[in-house]
């Protein structure tokens, strides 16, 4: 239960306790409110004492009588709008001016109530008022959240390109001054992690690149059968270079649901991202399972390996964007530590979920799943 | 330098750039603890007391490195501190140790910008070492 403040300025003591005895137990729900909201009535007799209760108590609401003893009410109005006070202001007038509401509406109030007027009427108003003033705070926070995100993903973002490239200029200046003296074999491992650095940057990059194509809504157009085996098996493709130089087996479990309907371009980064984690992180010689499953209501595809494994702080952080587990194992794997975090993404756009067990130098299961209904109700919109 | 041997200890989560500095630093004759992680850092400051310290401010939190600084000094309040990071550079946000306020919570002796040249940390150094 939430509450605003309604502020009533007006010089008839009838009006404001009118106000007061019907919003006193009025409340407005609203299906995509998070709760109710309920009012607390503050009174002003005049403009000026209107202004005194608006600066101590910041009140949600302001209903605002224009003929006033002293200022008049668009005078108050116009104070409100220049202090840039986050209030809804409506009118509540005894007869209609046209200068008046013109003025009024200008400088920003959303309604106007006639005097006299029913309970009815006043609480069909101030519905319509906390509908408007919920709906403008949420968006408003929504904006500035956004923008707060963005600006973190950004810098972490530069951070992330700008370390590979601070690393190679340092090697590239101790050759450059010869710190190591002038045997090109002194430098032999500032190379190595050099071309390593460089390697771990276009990944990166690639990932980046996956990162805008997942768009975050569904494109219907795109959505096709997509055959889940097949996936797997390119996937599989795609690692091999990579998995034969490991040594790495793969052991591939179609046991039913061969496909699902999507974009095929969503469950290839799932799988890609999945299958080339397994492969990467895993031991030379370690086996990479892949497994598709389904049951009556969701589809159910895993992948595990034979790997280094994490434990469970570790794996707190896992699909957050940029983390990257670090220790001496990973050390020499490059990553962008954006990949788990771009799965997790796409795998929430289909309102499923992934999951991950893993014991150290074990291995980890990470399994993908997503519910039918959700995909049957994309197909049913086509 | 004096003929005393310094020792440095050295926390970065970026392997390369903890391998630059330490070379550079031990090339300019100091002993040189170089350690990967907040974690490996709080296990050399139990086993031993560095004449100095230099830590990265984000390891495996986003702030490692204060939490090493606070921990140096409780155990060795003698014992200097620089922080070095590339944060200021590249989110645009500012801090530093130029008022009371935040020497009080960054523990810190000196806050450098990470990419400091070997000559001016070798040199920071000296000051802070009064040597």
């Amino acid at each position: 239960m939430a509450q605003l403040k309604i502020l009533v300025v007006d010089d008839e003591p009838g009006i404001r306790s009118g106000v007061a005895r019907i919003l006193g137990n009025f409340h407005v729900t609203y299906p995509f409110m998070d709760e109710d909201y309920t009012y607390n009535i503050l009174e002003a007799a005049t403009g000026e004492e209107g202004i005194e209760i608006i600066d101590r108590e910041m009140p949600d609401i302001l209903l605002l009588d224009n003929k006033l003893p002293g200022i008049q009410g668009v005078e108050v109005l116009e104070y409100v709008r220049k202090k840039n006070y986050d209030i809804v202001v409506a009118m509540i007038t005894s007869y209609a001016s046209i200068d008046v509401a013109v003025r009024a509406h200008n400088d920003g109030a959303i309604d106007f109530i006639p005097k006299p007027f029913t309970p009815q009427e006043l609480k069909a108003s101030i519905e319509q008022i906390t509908k408007q003033q919920y709906l403008r705070r949420i968006t408003h926070k929504l904006k500035v959240e956004g923008k707060k995100v963005r600006f973190q993903f950004l810098s972490v973002l530069s951070h992330e390109l700008k370390a590979p490239l601070n690393a190679i200029e340092g090697y590239l200046k101790m050759m450059h001054e010869r710190q190591m003296g002038d045997s090109l074999d002194e430098y032999a491992s500032a190379i190595e992690r050099s071309l390593q650095r460089i390697d771990s940057m276009r990944h990166l990059i690639m990932d980046l690149l996956d990162f805008t194509k997942v768009s975050f809504e569904r494109q219907l157009e795109k959505m096709q059968n997509v055959s889940l085996k097949e996936l797997v098996s390119m996937a599989v493709v795609t690692v091999s270079p990579y998995a034969i130089h490991k040594d790495i087996h793969f052991v591939t479990d179609i046991k039913g649901c061969e496909t699902i309907w999507a974009d095929p371009n969503d469950f290839e980064i799932i799988m890609n991202n999945l299958v080339s984690n397994a492969v990467k992180y895993n031991n030379t010689g370690g086996t990479v399972t892949i497994t598709v499953d389904c049951n009556d209501n969701e589809f159910l595809l895993s992948v595990s390996d034979t790997g280094i494994g994490m434990n469970a702080d570790e794996k707190t952080m896992l699909f957050e964007e940029f983390s990257r587990i670090k220790n001496d194992k990973t050390r020499n794997i490059s990553g962008s530590g954006l990949g788990l975090s771009i799965v997790r993404k796409v795998v929430e756009l289909y309102h499923g979920v992934i999951k991950v067990e893993s014991i150290p130098d074990k291995g980890s299961v990470f399994t993908v799943i997503i519910p039918k209904l959700q995909v049957t109700n994309i197909k049913a919109e086509l | 330098m004096s003929s005393r041997i310094y020792t440095v200890l050295l926390a970065d989560d970026d392997p390369d750039y903890l391998f630059q500095v330490a070379f550079y630093l031990r090339k300019a004759g100091y002993e040189v603890v170089a350690v990967e992680s907040q974690a490996e850092a709080e296990q050399v400051i139990s086993k031993m007391k560095p004449d100095i310290a230099v830590f990265d401010l984000m390891m495996e939190s986003d702030d490692s490195g204060f939490i090493l600084c606070y921990k140096l000094k409780r155990k060795y309040p003698e014992v200097p501190v620089i922080l070095a990071t590339a944060v200021s550079r590249e989110t645009g946000l500012t801090f530093g140790l130029n008022s009371g306020q935040d020497r009080e919570w960054i523990r810190a002796d000196l806050y450098l910008e990470k990419g400091v040249r070997p000559e001016q940390l070798d040199l920071e150094i000296k000051k802070l070492l009064k040597i």
